[in-house]
């Protein structure tokens, strides 16, 4: 289990316990956190779960594959350095305490 | 809020996203969410796909926990079924006798498989896939010693279900009445190559083909397929995938304006301003001149859901989002942005032999819509690049060299202007 933040664009912020095998993603479904969209229900095809990790982030996360990459190039906000997309982050005991800023828009 | 309480009518992606954005954005009424399935909302697009693999369970389908529910206050009325609704009461009858009143009323009814109006059609071993009930049938067909499948109909759902079989080890024939397959939604370049992979996985595809009759044995059991041309297939499973027809019946019977879907306008209103329409049967304007459409997406479904969530909470803006579908089948990422069907002109970039390129529609030079496969960017980007005009021209697309991700980093000052 993990404690995820998702901080809103207002600045608001959902703490979250979520656990595995949830992704990042899963996690703000499940609690209905506004902002993540996921309308591909997570097979890395829409770019609508996009976020944008904490730049002071220590959190240790799974490398980017081509796919994801590729997606992050159409999503509604513009991609960042810190882009990634949260159907892709499976939730670990490592992932704990990791923060994620959400986009103003998601489509 | 001058609204309390809001009944929605479909458990499925549209009706539920409803509920959810409804509290996501502050909406303190009411909100009773009402499917005739018995489970909790799920996802439908891996039931043609993971779910019949395997790869993909209950848990992994189901779009929101019990927990949900209760945590956001939605009331979820699973297992019954709105049989009429008084517009002039504002209130919906249930199957189960229980009554409803709403202020507001989101039908998210959806659709119901196109039955194939032939004779035998109802023999043991004939099957649609829809719901999760479908799936689970179907999956246990599938989960055995190989069949000889037959599937009616080269759409999506057939094409995935026929990769999907094929890759379990069964014999696959698709039956096509078109000349190609997935006619309505792909250029005529994407149908062929895509055909073509089908064949190579070794489906067997069968265009200008119609089905004239279902033979069974005397048990009731399919054995025959019969074209009309006479042909006769072997065949122990029959799937039939022509279409769907959208559920309007309650929204007919109430006497809201209905002809293929629930008539709406660009706020997705019905012929009753507090009643709503969205998703597989609604019949909306489109953004193009003087036309009515209606879609059969998740992305039209949670979009059009979003939209009347917001309007319901006071934002009321008219629907206007960039069309998208997704498709996997032949171990392959199909995305199609927009809408291409009245194309004139296209450009592929990319490497068809690669099994990665793209298709750049254009009607009267102006972009309608991108078919990708293996390109997740190029779709991503013309989503972006549609919604807002900056498109290239396909003089732009055709010159050497050219790609979409280039194209889209390039600071707009060195691109055209953008184009109506």
């Amino acid at each position: 289990m993990a404690k995820i933040t998702y901080q809103h664009p207002n600045g608001t912020i959902t703490v979250v316990d979520v656990q595995a095998p949830n992704t990042v993603m899963r996690g703000a479904k499940l609690n209905n956190v506004d902002g993540i969209e996921a309308q591909c229900g997570g097979s890395a095809q829409c770019g609508t779960c996009h976020v944008y990790i904490d730049e002071a982030s220590t959190v240790p996360l799974p490398p980017m594959d081509e796919v994801e990459d590729d997606v992050l190039y159409g999503t509604a906000c513009p991609r960042r350095e810190n882009s990634r997309l949260s159907c892709q982050l499976p939730v670990t005991d490592d992932l704990d305490g990791l923060l994620v800023h959400l986009p103003e828009a998601q489509s | 809020m001058a609204s309390r309480s809001v009944a929605v009518i479909g458990a499925g992606q549209g009706g539920l996203d409803t509920a959810a954005a409804l509290r996501a954005k502050g909406y303190d009424g009411r909100i009773t969410l009402v499917g005739e399935e018995p489970a909790l909302p799920y996802q439908r697009p891996p039931l043609s796909k993971g779910f019949l693999t395997g790869a993909i369970g209950h848990a992994d389908l189901t779009l929101r926990t019990e927990s949900f529910f209760e945590a956001q206050d939605i009331e979820l009325v699973t297992g019954d079924r709105a049989c009429h609704i008084d517009l002039f009461g504002s209130r919906i009858e249930l199957a189960s006798g229980g009554r409803l009143d709403y202020d507001r009323l989101v039908l998210a009814t959806g659709s119901r498989p196109r039955p194939l109006p032939v004779p035998g059609a109802d023999l043991n071993g004939v099957l649609t896939l829809r719901t999760l009930a479908d799936a689970e049938a179907l999956r246990a067909l599938l989960d055995g010693p190989p069949r000889q499948v037959a599937i009616v109909g080269a759409g999506f759902v057939g094409l995935e279900l026929a990769s999907t079989a094929r890759s379990l080890g069964h014999e696959v024939t698709v039956v096509e009445a078109q000349a190609r397959v997935l006619a309505r939604a792909l250029t005529p370049q994407l149908s062929r190559w895509l055909a073509d992979r089908h064949r190579q996985q070794g489906v067997r595809l069968l265009t200008n083909s119609e089905v004239a009759a279902l033979y069974g044995s005397a048990s009731g059991q399919v054995e025959v397929l019969q074209l009309r041309d006479g042909t006769r297939l072997p065949a122990d499973l029959v799937v039939i995938g022509i279409g769907v027809l959208p559920r309007t019946e309650l929204a007919a019977d109430a006497g809201l304006l209905v002809g293929d879907g629930v008539i709406v306008d660009p706020r997705l209103r019905t012929t009753d301003r507090s009643v709503y329409a969205i998703g597989d049967c609604a019949r909306f304007p489109d953004s193009g001149p003087g036309r009515h459409i209606r879609l059969e997406s998740v992305q039209n479904a949670s979009g059009q859901a979003r939209c009347v969530a917001a309007a319901i909470c006071g934002d009321d803006a008219p629907y206007t989002a960039v069309p998208w579908f997704w498709s996997e089948q032949c171990a392959l990422r199909l995305q199609m942005a927009g809408l291409t069907a009245d194309h004139d002109e296209t450009v592929t970039v990319g490497d068809p032999d690669e099994g990665r390129f793209s298709v750049l529609c254009y009607r009267e030079g102006t972009l309608v819509g991108v078919e990708s496969v293996g390109r997740p960017a190029d779709h991503g980007i013309a989503r972006r690049l549609l919604a807002t005009g900056a498109w290239p021209t396909a003089d732009e697309a055709r010159a050497p060299g050219f790609n979409l991700k280039s194209f889209a980093l390039k600071p707009p000052s060195q691109r055209l202007p953008a184009r109506a």
